[in-house]
C-alpha cells in the first residue's frame, strides 16, 4: 500500500486536555527529512532509530526555539503504520502543540484525516480488524453530522464569513459557467473588471484577515478571549475568583479600563486565556440599560468564547434569554448557585438553550469546576481526539484550507488580467471553492447550477 | 440452450432507438427495432437542431464509438456554428440547424439498409422476464417475439399527457399515440416511476413573418461539420436564423393568460427543466426582466414552417397567437402548430448500473428520455451505449463503460445512475470535473480506438485516425524540438509586433506559449517554416499552450483512476458492514456502486464510510 508517491502525514496523537506531553506523530517517507529540518539534537548527531533524543524544535525561517523535546525516529517497517515514523515529544500545551504541527505542515506533511493513522496500521498490516473497525465506527458516526458539527462548534461569525467568500467564488463561477455554456443568451458576459473587484473585495481581502487571525503565534501571546456574560450577583466574580483560585498559571492580572472591567489572563487545560467579566450590565432597576448592552457588545465582539451564567436558584429569567440573543459567538451556559438549591433538576435548565452545551456549578464552593474546564476545552477543540479540529478561531487546518482559497483566486484575478480563457479561470475558482469546502463543505456542481438558474433567466 | 429470434429488441426509434439499433446490428446481433409508427423514426419532436454545449461534445463522441448521430446531421445540415470561439478551446462547441423532414427520411433510410436489422410497426405492451432475466416480449396484437435482450427506448411516449390552456388529452408526441400497457408493466415488474414535464413552442408560416428589420445569422465559413470523417462542404444549401425579442406587451399579454395556463393553475405535475423554462415561466420568475431573445430558425428547405426557439409554451391558443403578433416581424405572423407542454412517465435511473441495464431485470437496458434526461444527444449517447452493451450481455462479455475522465457520455450516464434527477437532466460542460480534457477537437483521439474495439469504428476511418494521431506527434516533436535563437531579426519582428524580445534560444512550443502567440503567427514570427497540416492545428496548439493547466487535471484524473479502479462487488451487503452509518448502508445498497470511486460520489457518502469500505475490502482480501 505505501510509497514514496503517498504523502506523508501529521497529526497530534494525543488528546487535547492535561498532560506532562505531548506527542505528535509523523508517518510517511517524509517523515524523518521533515523531522530533521525542525528537530536539532542538543549533541548534533543523526537520528537512530528506536532511539530517544533530547533536543529543539527550532522554527527554520525565525531561528527560534518554539519546545524542549524529545523525538524518536522510527524506520519502517517497525512502526505503528509500517512507514517511516517520527514522534516528538513536546510539552502538553495546547498551543505549543499546535504550534509544533504548523511547522511539520509548513515544511512538507499533510494533516492526516481523523483516523488515517488508524487505517494505514491497519490497511499495512499492523493492526487486526476488530479494532481498525471499532476506530472506523467511530469515526463515521462522528462524521456524518460533521458539516452540522462544523457550523456549530466553529464560531457563528468565522463560519458565515467563510460562507460569504464561497458565495462570492460561486458568483463569479457561475457568471463564468452561463457564459460558457449559455454562449447564445441575451445575459451579461464576464466583466473583467468588475469580477476582479468583487473577488478582491469579497475574497481577497476577508481571507488575508482570517489568515492573520489564525496565526498560532498571537494566540499564544494574546490567548483566547473569553466573556463571562450575565445579570448582576449571578456569581460572575465569583467564578473569576475561583478559576484564578484553582488554576496556578496566572500570568499577569491586568485590571481593566474602567472600574467595572475586570480581565484576568490565566490558563484552563494549557490554553491561555483573557476572562472578562461583564460587570457593566446593570442598573438598579435590574434592567438591561441601553449603556450596558452597547459595552456588552463591545466586548462580545472580540470574544472567542462566551459563558453565559445564570442564577441557578433563581431560573432563567427573561433578561437572561435576552443576554443570549446578544451574541452569535459559541456559548457555554453555565448555572451557578446549585449548593443553595433544594432540588436541583439540571433538565428544566437545559431545556432552555437546547443547542449550547450547560454545566452546573457553585463558584462559591468550587463545586463543578472540572466539567466547566472540560466543557471549555470541549467547546474549543471540538472535543477531537486526534487532531483538535474545529475551533473557535480558525486552526491549523482551516488556515491551510484557506490559504489554497487565497493563492487560487490571486490566480483568477491574475488570469482575468491576461484574458485567460473562461474555462481556465473556472478551475482556479474551482480549486479555491474545494479549500474552502474542507471548511465548511464541497460546493457540487449542483450548487453552482442552483445558482445559475436562480441568478439568470436562461433556456430557450 | 434456448434459441431466441432475436439476440436485441429496441422498443422505440427515437435518437435513442436509432443509435441502440443500428449498433446492435453493427456488431452483429440480431436485431429488431419494434416502433409505434415507423414513419416517426428519428423524428425531431422539439427543435430542428443538433449540438450545442456539451452536446456537441456528446454529438463527437457518437461519431468516435461508430454512432451515426453526427453523419446524418453532416448530411441534412442547413447551417453549421462553432460556439464559443472566444472562450477557450476545451469549450468551443459545434451546433446545426437540419432540415428536420431529411434528417428524419435519411436516418430511416440508414435503418432500413442496415444489415442484421428489422423494422417492425407495433406496439410493445410487456416484457416477458423468466427468473428475473428478459426473455422477449409481447404486443398489443398478443404476438410474442423472443430476445435476449430489450432496450426502451420510448422519450415522452410513457403515458404522454399533451397540455394546451386548459385541454389535455393523451399523446406521445403532438399527433402520436401513447403508450399506456408498458408504463403499467414497468411499475408492476417493480420499477420506482416519476413524472416529468417537458414543452415545445409553436411553429410559425415563414410567410407571414416580417424579416427585413430582424437580425440575421448566418452559417459560418467555412463551416464545421460534425463527422470526424465528413470533409468539405455541407451537403445541403446553408439557410440563415433570425433574433426577435419579447417586450412589455408581450408579457403584458402573457401575464393576463396565465389564469388558463396548465401550469399556473396546477394541473401539471411532472416536473420541467430550470435550464429550459416555458415562456410564461420566464415572464413570471424574472419579472425584472424587459425582453427575452428569440431566434427564428427554419424548419427546412422545403418547408414554410419556423420554430421559434426561445417561446415554449403551453397556454392557451389564443393567447400564444396574441403573444407572438405584439412581437417585432411577427406582427402579422400565422401559427401552423400550437406550442404544447407533455408530461410523461420516467423510470428513477438510479435504478441502473453504469452499463444502463436494469439492476432489476438481467437483459433490460433503459436509454434516453426514460432515464430523465432531455435532449437529442443525451438521447443518442444513451442509446449507443446500451446497445453496445446489449451485444456485450448476450455475449456475456465486460460491458463497456466510460469514466468521467474519459468522455461526457461519461459524465452523462454516472451522473444518472449516483445522483439520479428530479427535473429532466440535460449535460452541462460544468458537470464535468475534466472539462479541459474533455473536448470536442479530441474526442477521436479519446474515444475512435474504443469504437474499433467494439466493432463500430470500420478500417478506413480507422486508418484515418491513425494518421491524424501520428500527424499530432510529428507536429508536437517539431516544436519541442525546433530551436528558435536570439537573432537580431527575430528579435526585431518579435518588437515589431509588441512582443518582448528573446534573450536565449527557445523552442518553437516555448515561444507559441506565450499568450499573443498562435499557430497562425509563429512561422512568420520564428522565421521558421512550420510543417504543420491545418487537421491537427488546433490540437497541436491545445496541447502546447495549456500544457500546465492539461498537466495538472491529467494528475487529478490519475488519483480519480486510482479509486475508480478499486472495484466492489454488486453483492455485498452494506447492511453487515460494521462501522457504516445508517444513511450510509441505504444509499450504498441502494446504489450498488461498482468501484470506490463510484461509492465516494454518491450523496452523503463521507469519506470515513469510504475508509471503513477501505477496510472491509483490504479484510476481504480484495485488495
Amino acid at each position: 500500500m505505501s510509497s514514496s508517491s503517498e504523502p506523508t502525514i501529521a497529526a497530534i496523537a494525543t488528546p487535547p486536555g492535561p498532560g506532562g506531553i505531548g506527542v505528535i506523530r509523523i508517518s510517511g517517507s517524509q517523515a524523518l527529512a521533515i523531522a530533521t529540518k525542525l528537530f536539532k539534537p542538543a549533541k548534533p548527531a543523526p537520528l537512530q532509530s528506536h532511539q530517544l533524543t533530547y533536543g529543539y524544535i527550532v522554527d527554520p525561517l525565525q531561528y527560534k526555539v518554539v519546545d524542549e523535546v524529545l523525538a524518536v525516529y522510527m524506520q519502517a517497517p517497525r512502526t505503528y503504520t509500517r512507514d517511516d515514523v517520527v514522534e516528538i515529544h513536546c510539552h502538553g500545551s495546547y498551543l505549543i502543540l499546535q504550534e509544533v504541527l504548523q511547522l511539520i505542515v509548513a515544511t512538507g506533511a499533510r494533516l492526516a484525516d481523523p483516523g488515517e493513522f488508524t487505517k494505514l496500521a491497519f490497511l499495512n498490516g499492523r493492526i487486526d480488524l476488530t479494532r481498525a473497525e471499532a476506530v472506523m465506527a467511530l469515526l463515521d458516526a462522528k462524521t456524518s453530522s460533521a458539516l452540522d458539527m462544523a457550523r456549530r462548534h466553529l464560531s457563528g461569525r468565522l463560519c458565515s464569513e467563510i460562507q460569504a467568500i464561497a458565495a462570492c467564488l460561486v458568483r463569479c463561477r457561475s457568471t463564468i459557467e452561463v457564459a460558457i455554456d449559455f454562449p447564445d443568451e441575451d445575459v451579461e458576459i464576464i466583466q473583467a473588471r468588475e469580477m476582479t473587484n468583487q473577488l478582491s473585495q469579497q475574497a481577497i481581502t476577508p481571507l488575508q484577515t482570517l489568515i492573520t487571525s489564525a496565526d498560532r503565534g498571537r494566540l499564544y501571546r494574546e490567548g483566547l478571549s473569553v466573556v463571562i456574560l450575565g445579570r448582576p450577583n449571578v456569581g460572575k466574580s465569583s467564578l473569576l475568583n475561583s478559576l484564578l483560585g484553582e488554576d496556578r498559571a496566572i500570568v499577569t492580572a491586568v485590571p481593566g479600563t474602567t472600574r467595572d472591567t475586570l480581565e484576568e489572563t490565566l490558563a484552563i487545560r494549557g490554553i491561555p486565556i483573557r476572562l472578562t467579566d461583564t460587570a457593566g450590565i446593570r442598573n438598579d432597576a435590574g434592567e438591561v440599560e441601553e449603556i450596558g448592552i452597547q459595552r456588552a457588545h463591545e466586548k462580545l465582539e472580540t470574544a472567542d468564547v462566551v459563558l453565559l451564567m445564570v442564577d441557578g436558584s433563581q431560573g432563567v429569567t427573561p433578561q437572561d434569554r435576552h443576554l443570549a440573543t446578544l451574541t452569535d459567538k459559541p456559548l457555554l451556559y453555565v448555572v451557578n448557585k446549585i449548593d443553595i438549591i433544594d432540588t436541583f433538576s439540571p433538565n428544566s435548565f437545559a431545556a432552555e438553550f437546547p443547542e449550547v452545551p450547560m454545566v452546573s456549578i457553585s463558584a462559591k464552593h468550587g463545586q463543578g469546576l472540572e466539567q466547566l474546564q472540560d466543557a471549555f476545552v470541549n467547546l474549543v477543540t471540538d472535543g477531537e481526539e486526534w487532531d483538535p479540529g474545529h475551533n473557535t478561531v480558525p486552526n491549523i487546518r482551516h488556515q491551510a484550507a484557506m490559504q489554497t482559497a487565497l493563492e487560487a483566486t490571486h490566480r483568477v484575478i491574475e488570469g482575468l488580467a491576461q484574458n485567460l480563457p473562461p474555462d481556465l479561470l473556472a478551475i482556479e475558482l474551482q480549486v479555491a471553492l474545494d479549500g474552502l469546502g474542507e471548511i465548511i463543505g464541497l460546493t457540487t456542481t449542483e450548487d453552482i447550477l442552483d445558482m445559475i438558474f436562480t441568478q439568470f433567466c436562461l433556456g430557450k | 440452450m434456448k434459441t431466441y429470434e432475436y439476440d436485441v429488441v429496441v422498443i422505440g426509434a427515437g435518437h435513442a432507438g436509432c443509435e441502440a439499433a443500428l449498433a446492435a446490428a453493427r456488431m452483429g446481433c440480431k436485431t429488431a427495432c419494434i416502433v409505434l409508427n415507423v414513419d416517426g423514426i428519428g423524428a425531431m419532436s422539439c427543435n430542428p437542431a443538433i449540438g450545442g454545449l456539451a452536446k456537441g461534445h456528446l454529438v463527437k463522441e457518437i461519431d468516435a464509438l461508430g454512432g451515426e448521430m453526427a453523419k446524418n446531421i453532416d448530411a441534412t445540415g442547413i447551417q453549421f456554428r462553432r460556439l464559443n470561439t472566444s472562450k477557450g478551446p476545451a469549450v468551443w462547441s459545434s451546433r446545426a440547424q437540419a432540415d428536420r423532414l431529411l434528417y428524419r427520411l435519411r436516418m430511416k433510410s440508414v435503418l432500413e439498409n442496415q444489415q442484421n436489422l428489422d423494422i417492425r410497426q407495433s406496439a410493445v405492451d410487456r416484457l416477458l422476464v423468466e427468473k428475473g432475466r428478459i426473455c422477449g416480449v409481447v404486443t398489443s396484437l398478443e404476438e410474442e417475439i423472443s430476445c435476449q435482450t430489450v432496450i426502451i427506448v420510448t422519450g415522452t411516449f410513457l403515458n404522454g399527457l399533451i397540455h394546451i390552456g386548459l385541454k389535455n388529452f393523451p399523446a406521445g408526441r403532438m399527433g402520436d399515440a401513447p403508450s399506456r400497457s408498458l408504463p403499467q408493466n414497468l411499475r408492476d415488474l417493480g420499477f420506482r416511476m416519476g413524472r416529468m414535464k417537458t414543452g415545445t413552442t409553436p411553429r410559425l408560416d415563414a410567410n407571414s413573418i416580417d424579416y427585413t428589420e430582424l437580425e440575421a445569422q448566418y452559417s459560418d465559413t467555412p463551416p464545421n461539420l460534425f463527422s470526424f470523417s465528413s470533409t468539405g462542404e455541407p451537403a445541403l444549401e446553408q439557410r440563415p436564423c433570425h433574433i426577435t425579442y419579447t417586450n412589455a406587451t408581450t408579457h403584458e399579454i402573457i401575464r393576463a393568460g396565465t389564469d388558463r395556463s396548465p401550469m399556473y393553475t396546477g394541473i401539471i405535475e411532472g416536473i420541467g427543466a430550470r435550464y429550459c423554462p416555458s415562456i410564461e415561466d420566464k415572464i413570471m420568475r424574472f419579472p425584472e426582466k424587459d425582453r427575452h431573445q428569440i431566434f427564428l430558425e427554419p424548419e427546412g428547405l422545403d418547408t414554410v414552417e419556423i420554430y421559434p426557439n426561445g417561446v415554449p409554451t403551453s397556454l392557451p391558443a389564443d393567447v400564444q397567437i396574441a403573444m407572438l403578433r405584439s412581437i417585432k416581424g411577427l406582427e402579422n405572423v400565422k401559427i401552423i402548430r400550437p406550442g404544447y407542454a407533455i408530461e410523461y412517465d420516467f423510470v428513477e435511473p438510479t435504478q441502473l448500473t453504469a452499463s444502463l441495464e436494469t439492476k432489476k431485470i438481467k437483459g433490460l437496458f433503459l436509454a434516453g428520455q426514460i432515464n430523465g434526461t432531455s435532449g437529442y444527444e443525451e438521447a443518442a449517447a444513451q442509446g449507443l451505449m446500451a446497445g453496445i452493451n446489449a451485444v456485450h450481455y448476450c455475449r456475456a462479455e465486460k460491458p463497456l463503460i466510460l469514466d468521467r475522465s474519459q468522455a461526457y457520455i461519461g459524465v452523462l450516464i454516472d451522473d444518472l445512475i449516483t445522483l439520479g434527477t428530479k427535473e429532466p437532466y440535460r449535460l452541462f460542460t460544468s458537470r464535468a470535473e475534466y472539462r479541459l480534457l474533455l473536448r470536442e477537437d479530441n474526442a477521436d483521439l479519446r474515444l475512435t480506438e474504443i469504437g474499433r474495439e467494439v466493432g463500430l469504428v470500420d478500417e478506413e476511418s480507422f486508418n484515418r485516425f491513425g494518421i491524424k494521431k501520428q500527424a499530432i506527434e510529428a507536429a508536437l516533436d517539431f516544436l519541442n524540438s525546433t530551436k528558435v535563437k536570439p537573432t537580431k531579426e527575430t528579435n526585431q519582428r518579435l518588437t515589431n509586433h509588441g512582443l518582448a524580445p528573446l534573450k536565449q534560444m527557445v523552442s518553437l512550443a516555448d515561444l507559441l506559449r506565450r499568450p499573443e502567440i498562435t499557430l497562425k503567427n509563429l512561422a512568420q514570427l520564428s522565421g521558421i517554416e512550420l510543417t504543420i497540416s491545418p487537421a491537427v492545428l488546433i490540437e497541436v496548439q491545445l496541447t502546447v499552450k495549456y500544457e500546465g493547466y492539461i498537466r495538472r487535471q491529467e494528475e487529478q484524473v490519475a488519483r480519480f483512476k486510482k479509486m475508480e479502479n478499486v472495484e466492489l462487488g454488486a453483492d455485498i451487503d452494506y447492511t453487515q458492514l460494521a462501522g457504516l452509518s445508517n444513511e450510509a448502508k441505504e444509499k450504498l445498497n441502494a446504489i450498488q456502486p461498482r468501484s470506490l470511486g463510484h461509492a465516494s460520489r454518491i450523496s452523503g457518502i463521507t469519506p470515513a464510510a469510504i475508509s471503513v469500505l477501505q477496510v472491509f475490502l483490504k479484510k476481504e482480501g480484495k485488495i
